[in-house]
């Protein structure tokens, strides 16, 4: 059997941190220099200028892209064969605090809700999946709230059509306007349960490529070409990008139902995962 | 493209229209959801401000920490909406300028058109890039609130976009 020391995670962990919070995912940006060479309308071409300098100087100076490195989201799939010495869930957190403090990262996150007060969290949330095989993979997903403050669930009947969903999930981008960073990234999570929905549109913000479902990938496109003529654009002051990409992620659900969250990320999208 | 300085000048403000790209330059005030907050308790209870708030500028940012040897962390604006409801007191007591991102409420158009004053919008998402436009940073008030405490950065030729104007008129069309 496999073994991995804890300590070994808190250290990748850490340096997870801060390479989701000062590299900008590849995919994203390629997406956002794809933009900035569609776009005509020059306030917009300024604004996406401004942000594809912004990844470049965080990269290069060690500074977090956006001050706001979120409330750390982390996705552990833990490998049936393999053995930890010592905690996982401490070692996250442990590796968060230590990723966080090494940045210089904000302190975002209070431990009381309701009282606030600058009793600082330094955990992250964790989402723990047991897999097949041998290894641990590690995820870190920060959620600047600029955005998450956007999200939102809405439980349909089994019998809603594609229009009434594209409806509710355009609408929510409109909603959302020039508040939280465009061009976004749409994740939405259809199925499963209420809670479930929100977590699926969450980890869709992961995924990179196509989805391999056809019926998703064109529902994907259709949404695309939809937000994009809300014509919000960078910064909202017009343009072709409002949205660089759709994410879809699906799940079973109940024949009495049709959960749909919309979970929407600026367009400093970040993420970061190794596998050990 | 306008300079404009800090403390603003009534007449430099009432030049400036929706879209017009500035640069600004002088003293500005980081302030965001529970500075706004304190600040409207400690007018409403008559007691005093920690900042001068005459002819002033507040940016809505709560900045990363700064790395040794350099004035700021990462320091773009925040979602500009959340200070609304605390917005048309603090120009009521002199607030002229407001930097952020976002739409603003109808209310606070108004308010921005009694009182003569502009909302600019900042590189929204940029706050690495932001870096290069502040000078320094010291602290100004409620130093509890840790990142949302007031900062008094100095800043130069910061990159803004006029979004309400001082006859209350928007960039984004009607409020």
């Amino acid at each position: 059997m496999k073994i991995i020391r804890a300590v070994k995670i808190a250290k990748v962990v850490a340096d997870l941190c801060v390479k989701a919070n000062c590299v900008l995912r590849s995919d994203v940006l390629r997406k956002l220099k794809e933009a900035l060479r569609k776009e005509k309308n020059p306030r917009a071409k300024n604004a996406l200028k401004a942000i594809v300098e912004n990844a470049r100087i965080a990269q290069k100076e060690d500074l977090a892209i956006c001050q706001d490195t979120g409330l750390p989201i982390v996705f552990a799939e833990l490998g049936r064969d393999l053995r930890i010495i010592g905690d996982l869930k401490q070692a996250i957190i442990k590796g968060v605090e230590a990723g966080y403090c090494k940045g210089n990262f904000r302190e975002s996150i209070i431990r009381d809700p309701l009282k606030r007060g600058r009793s600082v969290y330094r955990g992250a949330i964790i989402h723990l999946d047991v897999v097949r095989g041998s290894k641990l993979k590690i995820t870190l997903l920060p959620r600047g709230f600029g955005c998450e403050n956007k999200s939102r669930l809405k439980m349909f009947n089994p019998t809603a059509g594609f229009a009434e969903i594209k409806q509710f999930i355009v609408d929510t981008v409109r909603e959302a306007g020039a508040d939280a960073c465009p061009p976004y990234v749409v994740g939405v999570g259809i199925g499963g349960t209420a809670d479930y929905a929100g977590l699926l549109a969450k980890k869709a913000l992961l995924r990179s490529g196509v989805s391999s479902k056809k019926t998703v990938s064109v529902l994907e496109k259709e949404l695309l070409f939809e937000i994009n003529k809300l014509g919000i654009g960078p910064m909202g002051l017009g343009g072709k990008a409002t949205c660089l990409k759709v994410n879809i992620r699906t799940f079973p659900t109940h024949i009495a139902g049709l959960p749909v969250a919309v979970n929407i990320s600026c367009h400093a999208l970040r993420s970061a995962g190794a596998t050990l | 493209m306008k300079r404009i300085k800090t403390p603003l000048e009534e007449k430099e403000l009432a030049g400036l229209e929706p879209g017009d790209e500035v640069l600004l330059s002088g003293r500005i005030y980081t302030s965001r959801d529970q500075a706004h907050a304190r600040m409207t308790e400690a007018i409403r209870k008559r007691k005093g401000l920690p900042i001068d708030l005459r002819r002033a500028v507040i940016y809505y940012c709560g900045p990363a920490k700064a790395a040794r040897g350099k004035p700021i962390g990462s320091c773009g604006p925040t979602t500009s909406s959340r200070m609304d409801a605390f917005t048309p007191l603090l120009l009521k007591y002199g607030l002229r300028g407001m930097i952020g991102k976002g739409g603003r409420s109808q209310k606070v158009s108004q308010a921005i058109k009694k009182y003569k004053a502009v909302y600019f919008l900042a590189p929204a998402g940029c706050g690495a890039l932001i870096t290069r436009y502040v000078k320094s940073a010291r602290p100004a008030g409620y130093q509890d609130l840790g990142p949302e405490s007031i900062l008094e950065l100095e800043v130069k030729d910061f990159p803004l976009i006029v979004a309400i104007d001082t006859k209350g008129r928007s960039i984004y069309g009607k409020a």
